[in-house]
């Protein structure tokens, strides 16, 4: 698939802002163009594709994630991006020029490695300094150069030691600046945040934001950590068995999926099986013998009795004890289990007929008076337009 | 694992006694008086004067001494290489027979190995002396460097390369600047390894050293032989 | 290009100086010895065209093989150098096993020097600790001289010169060549393995069997290996230590060569060891080769 911009910008206008649709729009008001299409890319591995017919654009200085369970092409898509691997098919542009057959060490692509791959011989200010030494920089520049680099990496006092008597978050950094040093057209990070401690990792990812958007560098990061690639990216691309299935802003990637697979890989979702119905604005799901079928709003096409599947995340579901009043959705079911996370509590609520439902709410109140327990008959309730609906 | 017991304390204590007492023995007796190896007849350095007076041990020495310089250094710079390509260069025709070559000479009889040379050298017509050893001891010795250096290169991080070429390296200069760097110990213990058994080889140095080269081994395996002057025999720890 | 560079440079010098050896070896264990320089016939003439090489071809034959399953002494030598490596590749087992099982279980920060201990044999003449092992045993040597003043035997036990020197001395020299493959192994196990073992319900001396001798399993092999091939060749030790009663093939072959100058038979000799040694060969390279796989 070729994402193309603005095909479903009007569809954005309702959907919850974050931090990536916000920058995306920005871009898109700045008219930053295509910079770096893929247009159909390859990549077989003897009778395995890993690359199958792939095409995508990456756009000037935005933050774009190739995002995906392990061995769904990633790291070989990034690494054709950087030059490691040659595509059996295809060519990649970048300003205008096919980099298909440029060798790694002739492309302005830097790359920033997942074991961060520093030369353990090389001190950090060595290690900065390497790439800009091979383009046969003048001394003072690349004293300069790597100057800044450390600063912005907050390095400088430790310019001068080797990796092994830093921190693994310190190598990160180094890891970061060394790439960025030779203001590469294209960076690519590899699991940039894969080694580091939970806590390090949240603090690292809006350094790595405040970074890109300090240098202006186009930023392509491989991920297998959906929250991270929501965080830092503007857009995201969803990858599944050598393709993309889905290339958007976090927000639409999470409020509208095009796919059960990506509704089910980023973030939590009950899938309900059934068929579609026209009715009115949008169309009526019968999915169980018995039960009045659910209704969801939606612009796109179904035929009558057409299969598809509704999608509807936990945190739209409200969980009430009293029936609540003026909603087409609402359904009656018991309490299976709750996983109390601090912030927010997940309940898993059985219907009759034992189709399970994931309903979260935010813990606004202490635990001692937690409305809800194991066993409790409840009432599960969204509005018409808090599910999304895919086809089958 | 990781418990020292009185059990491994003992093998430990007993094994190094057994390596390190004739050594020891040795080298206390070197420094005796007497010509009779058992009997102590005080202190003495004669038996190292005497060898240092000795010209012809010298010379063997002085033989040797090249053909273990020279020969190690060939021997890094082809061990390095097959080391590469046992670990990098993947399938080729002929692989098996290249692994084959490395490690067969790691445990193949030395009489075999210097008969067949010394029978190559007669064939092609090579004239024996300092040079038909030097090249009977970098074959062997290279298939040593060889497998010291891959063992290192197999837990050689790849990336580290893909990242100096990804700084703008060409294959060659990553080599240089991080893959060489990175295994020089490896590479370093590989030549030593490779000094050290063309020092003390006398078995293949015997078949392709002919008439015109001795080395230090072969003027001592004569002189144990013949039994004379047996503690002026014992040369320094290489 | 440069791949293929990289190949060829050390595979052409393996080709022309290990491989090719062999395949000459081989050709003069089929020609009859001569008073001549070099000591056999037929040579090969190339001027004389075809011609040439078929008359060579037809003065082969395996003469020298047949001469050496007549005489008995080449077969007790072969038979004999078989046992001795046998028997001193198990004691070398047995000695450098709890060697390496201790180096591995000492503190981590013992091991380079253990290490160290372990090699530095390898930097002093070979020769030399032989010949050290003379005085050892010799009738009038420390060991008889020890034993006498502890009273435990009364007159000097005669050691040098018979197989049992020839044991001791291959089991000190290869010792490290049996110490360091085990250690490898054992120093690369997990810790936790054993711990999970005795866990599970084994004893020590039962986790010691099911776990870590299976692990050290490629240590062992190597181990063994390294003594055993070369120790059957063996020529230094049996010469110095061994008596005139010790026959090793090694030793054998030297003589063929350097006092009989019969170099035809010198050749058989050593094609028939070197088809005995093709197998263990073999195996060898290839339990390396599966080791450092797994390694990669």
């Amino acid at each position: 698939m070729l994402f193309r911009p603005g095909a479903h910008a009007d569809r954005s206008r309702q959907q919850r802002d974050t931090h990536g649709a916000d920058r995306f729009r920005a871009l898109e008001r700045s008219g930053g163009g295509t910079a770096h299409p893929v247009p159909g890319v390859t990549k077989r591995f003897g009778d395995f594709t890993a690359i199958d017919n792939l095409s995508f654009d990456i756009y000037e200085k935005e933050f774009f994630a190739l995002l995906g369970p392990s061995g769904c092409g990633k790291t070989t898509m990034m690494r054709m991006l950087a030059g490691f691997e040659a595509p059996s098919e295809g060519s990649i542009l970048l300003g205008g020029q096919d980099i298909a057959p440029i060798p790694p060490n002739r492309r302005p692509v830097n790359m920033m490695f997942q074991s961060y791959a520093l030369f353990p011989h090389l001190s950090v200010w060595e290690n900065i300094a390497f790439g800009l030494k091979r383009d046969r920089m003048e001394k003072d520049r690349i004293n300069a150069r790597v100057a800044e680099m450390l600063k912005l990496t907050r390095l400088e006092q430790f310019a001068s030691r080797k990796p092994h008597q830093i921190s693994g978050g310190q190598r990160q950094r180094v890891a970061l600046a060394r790439s960025l040093a030779k203001a590469p057209k294209l960076l690519l990070l590899d699991e940039p945040m894969g080694a580091l401690d939970a806590k390090l990792r949240q603090k690292t990812q809006f350094e790595l934001m405040d970074i890109q958007e300090k240098t202006g560098t186009t930023f392509v990061i491989v991920t297998h950590d959906q929250e991270e690639a929501m965080t830092v990216a503007s857009r995201v691309a969803v990858m599944d068995q050598g393709r993309i299935v889905q290339a958007d802003t976090p927000a639409r990637i999470y409020e509208q999926p095009n796919s059960v697979y990506v509704a089910d890989f980023i973030g939590e979702v009950t899938i309900i099986d059934g068929t579609a119905n026209p009715e009115g604005d949008g169309y009526e799901i019968a999915y169980a013998e018995g039960v009045p079928p659910l209704f969801v709003a939606t612009d796109k096409k179904f035929a009558r009795g057409q299969a598809c599947h509704l999608a509807i995340r936990p945190e739209k579901v409200a969980i009430s004890a009293e029936r609540p009043e003026g909603r087409r959705n609402v359904l009656r079911g018991r309490i299976l289990d709750i996983a109390y996370l601090g912030n927010i509590s997940t309940y898993l609520v059985e219907l009759p007929h034992g189709k399970v439902i994931k309903a979260q709410t935010a813990n606004t109140r202490r635990l001692a008076h937690r409305p809800f327990t194991w066993e409790d008959e409840v009432w599960l309730s969204w509005s018409d337009t808090a599910a999304v609906l895919l086809e089958g | 694992m990781r418990r020292l017991t009185w059990f491994n304390a003992t093998s430990l204590t007993l094994g190094f006694a057994f390596l390190y007492l004739p050594m020891v023995i040795l080298i206390i007796y070197s420094f005796n008086a007497s010509k009779l190896v058992t009997v102590w007849a005080g202190f003495s350095t004669r038996w190292y004067g005497t060898l240092l007076q000795n010209q012809a041990f010298l010379d063997a020495a002085w033989v040797t001494l090249r053909v273990a310089v020279v020969s190690s250094t060939i021997a890094t710079v082809l061990g390095t290489m097959a080391a590469l390509v046992l670990v990098r260069a993947g399938r080729f025709v002929g692989r098996t027979l290249f692994s084959g070559m490395i490690y067969a000479p790691l445990v193949m009889p030395e009489v075999i190995t210097g008969l067949s040379l010394l029978l190559l050298f007669i064939g092609i017509g090579l004239d024996r002396g300092v040079f038909t050893i030097i090249l009977a001891h970098t074959t062997f010795s290279m298939c040593y460097v060889s497998v010291v250096v891959s063992s290192r290169l197999a837990t050689f991080d790849r990336s580290l390369e893909e990242a100096a070429l990804d700084l703008g390296c060409s294959p060659a200069e990553a080599f240089r600047l991080v893959t060489l760097p990175i295994i020089a110990p490896a590479v370093i213990a590989g030549w030593l390894l490779a000094f050290t058994l063309s020092l003390d080889d006398l078995v293949i140095a015997s078949f392709t050293a002919g008439p015109s080269a001795t080395t230090l081994p072969i003027k001592i395996w004569s002189s144990i032989r013949l039994g004379s002057a047996p503690r002026s025999t014992r040369s320094p720890p290489s | 290009m440069r791949r293929a560079l990289l190949i060829l440079v050390p595979y052409l010098w393996l080709l022309a100086l290990f491989l090719i050896p062999f395949l000459i070896v081989f050709k003069i264990s089929l020609s009859d010895g001569a008073l001549a320089i070099p000591p056999y016939t037929p040579t090969l003439d190339l001027s004389a065209g075809w011609e040439g090489i078929r008359e060579f071809l037809t003065d082969l034959d395996f003469e020298n093989f047949v001469f050496l399953s007549t005489d008995d002494l080449y077969w007790k030598a072969y038979l004999s150098s078989l046992q001795i490596a046998v028997i001193s590749t198990a004691i070398t087992l047995l000695v450098g096993y709890p060697i390496a099982y201790g180096m591995a279980s000492a503190p981590d920060h013992w091991r380079p020097t253990l290490m160290m201990l372990v090699i530095l044999p390898f930097w002093t003449s070979f020769l030399i600790r032989v010949y050290s092992w003379m005085g050892i045993l010799s009738t009038e040597g420390y060991l008889n001289q020890l034993l006498i003043w502890l009273g435990l035997i009364s007159g000097p036990l005669t050691i040098l010169n018979t197989n049992t020197a020839v044991y001791i001395g291959i089991v000190y020299t290869y010792l490290p060549f049996m110490i360091l493959p085990i250690y490898a192994a054992l120093e690369r196990m997990d810790g936790s393995l054993l711990e999970a073992a005795e866990d599970l319900g084994c004893s020590r001396i039962t986790a010691f069997w099911l776990v870590t001798v299976p692990l050290s399993r490629n240590g062992i092999v190597a181990g063994c290996f390294l003594v055993f091939i070369p120790a059957i060749g063996e020529f230094v030790i049996p010469s110095l230590l061994g008596g005139s009663r010790t026959l090793m093939i090694g030793k054998v072959l030297w003589e063929e060569f350097f006092n009989n100058r019969d170099w035809p038979v010198a050749s058989a000799v050593a094609v028939i060891l070197l088809l005995i040694l093709i197998v263990p060969i073999i195996l060898f390279q290839r339990n390396e080769q599966k080791s450092r796989e797994a390694e990669e």
